[in-house]
């Protein structure tokens, strides 16, 4: 996929690139830091039929909206690279002996040898949390390892 | 006693501008061709003539003429300037040649000389940047893939500018063919003197005038812009240009901040601006020229209309696009009158005045409304096909 880049000489810049599906889209970055959110009409190619106006806060969220599925689409991706690597999402339910602890009290590498590489907080992706990441209840730690690793993390998680 | 007159008759004008610009704000066009007739009528044989506040006028349009090419500057960075001419070379050429050849024709062909040939040929060669950035933001077309031809077109006039100021500077004074080069070599090589400074040591010049206070950060913007637009007017470089440049130089964060700081200021003096090039014509000078001015106005936007056709169509762009970007350029504005205005005061053939006033008012005024109807007709024809 090759995303273009053209300069906008007072504005700032644009990216665009043509979906699988034959559809542009771009994102013209203003220099002022709003975004604009930009769909190209089908019939008219160089129309932007839909501009829609982003500030910082929009356009983070709908960058991880986008991005957050990805993180597991890439970890899948990443086993079938690497033999006998698994990775589990593993929620935290309430009552349960971390939640509400920092992550590090788990010790879960040394225990287990898998890590914890992200953790999904209401639709958010916090990506390599440290130890001091305090864990609360509906949270979904995703974990790499080996299978029976992880099997031990869950484990952990649910039992202490 | 006379500073109250000054005041009553300031007062009233400005009043005037306001109560008209949200006029134009209503109906959607651009406050320009409102701010000249304006002008028109405070003038000399218009309705209200105007008795003592002229000389301050007079000074608030040439910090006017300033203020906008200070900030018409800010917008821009050294860096996107050179990118910018080394892609749409050609482009701009073309821009060139098609819009000046309409001004400088009708000059020659009405036997006002060379001078007002070089003079016309600026007032129907540079398209407004104010009024086509704010038609192509209105009218969402920012995000079209035509609209870096376009805004790299305006970038290639407003440089263009840089050197035709100077040139136009010199030949109005009426000097020698030798002074007159000396004028344009003193004009090149202080134009690309001040690129390679901003190139090369912005970051000294904005340490130099940044400031976290906004006090400050005006007063110095504003002092620098000033200092340097006499120099340069000094050296005959032409005021603006001067002022331009010091906008160039000027690039990140630090000309953002200037900009919103100057734009209330420049908005002021920019509409005295057009109030004071209104004055300056009788409008009963105008309607002569009413029908010419008409004529050379299709011709230019069929012209304006082929320059952006050609350069879009070189970009790779649709054919509506192309439509676009050509009417994107139709507006005229601040420069044409700018031009005209240094032309006016040099003593330029009396109708030349009247000519780009009512030239500049239908452009100003049809360019948008041309641009606001112009999809909804691509729009019918693609459904026809």
């Amino acid at each position: 996929m090759e995303v273009e880049q053209t300069a906008l000489p007072g504005i700032g810049l644009r990216h665009e690139f043509v979906t699988q599906a034959g559809r542009r889209i771009g994102v013209v970055s203003h220099r002022t830091g709003r975004r604009d959110l930009i769909v190209y009409d089908r019939l008219d190619p160089d129309r932007a039929c839909e501009a829609i106006k982003l500030n910082d806060e929009e356009s983070d969220a709908l960058a991880e909206l986008l991005g957050a599925p990805r993180i597991v689409q890439r970890l899948n991706a990443l086993h079938r690279e690497v033999e006998g690597l698994v990775s589990e999402q593993l929620p935290i339910a309430p009552g349960t002996p971390y939640a509400g602890r920092p992550m590090g009290d788990a010790r879960v590498r040394t225990r287990t040898g898998t890590s914890i590489v992200a953790v999904v907080r209401a639709g958010q992706v916090i990506a390599s949390p440290g130890p001091e990441f305090v864990l609360a209840a509906g949270d979904v730690v995703v974990v790499v390892g080996s299978s029976e690793g992880t099997e031990a993390v869950a484990e952990i998680m649910a039992n202490g | 006693m006379h500073t109250a007159i000054l005041f009553v008759e300031l007062g009233g004008v400005i009043l005037a501008l306001g109560v008209l610009g949200a006029f134009a704000l209503r109906v959607g066009i651009s406050p320009i061709p409102l701010y000249l007739i304006a002008g028109l009528a405070f003038g000399t044989g218009g309705i209200l003539p105007l008795a003592t506040s002229e000389d301050f006028i007079s000074v608030g349009a040439e910090l006017g003429v300033i203020l906008l090419l200070l900030t018409l500057g800010l917008e821009y960075n050294a860096d996107e300037l050179v990118t910018s001419l080394r892609g749409n070379f050609r482009g701009g050429l073309v821009d060139l040649v098609l819009n000046a050849a309409p001004g400088a024709v009708a000059a020659l062909l009405l036997g006002w000389g060379p001078v007002a040939a070089i003079a016309m040929a600026g007032v129907t060669y540079a398209t407004s940047s104010g009024i086509t950035a704010k038609v192509l933001s209105d009218l969402g077309w920012i995000g079209n893939r035509e609209t870096p031809v376009v805004l790299s077109l305006l970038v290639f006039e407003d440089l263009t500018m840089a050197v035709y100021l100077p040139i136009l500077t010199a030949v109005l004074a009426g000097v020698s063919f030798f002074g007159g080069a000396v004028t344009v070599a003193i004009a090149l090589a202080t134009v690309s003197v001040v690129l390679l400074v901003a190139l090369r040591y912005g970051r000294v010049i904005e340490a130099f005038v940044s400031s976290p206070n906004s006090e400050v950060l005006l007063l110095k913007v504003v002092g620098l812009a000033l200092l340097v637009a006499g120099l340069a007017q000094k050296l005959q470089v032409s005021a603006a240009v001067g002022a331009f440049l010091v906008g160039i130089a000027l690039s990140g964060e630090l000309a953002e901040d200037a900009r919103a700081l100057l734009s209330p200021i420049r908005d002021l003096f920019a509409a005295v601006f057009f109030v004071f090039f209104g004055l300056q014509t009788d409008p009963a000078a105008i309607w002569p020229v009413a029908g010419l001015a008409a004529l050379l106005a299709l011709v230019s936007m069929i012209t304006k209309l082929a320059t952006g056709a050609y350069a879009a169509r070189r970009a790779g762009i649709a054919r509506e696009g192309r439509v676009r970007a050509g009417i994107a350029l139709i507006p005229r504005g601040e420069f044409n009158i700018v031009i005209a205005g240094l032309a006016v005061a040099a003593g330029a053939h009396p109708d030349l005045g009247p000519l780009a006033a009512a030239y500049v008012l239908i452009l100003a005024a049809f360019g948008p409304l041309a641009a606001r109807l112009v999809q909804p007709l691509i729009a019918a024809v693609a459904r026809r096909a």
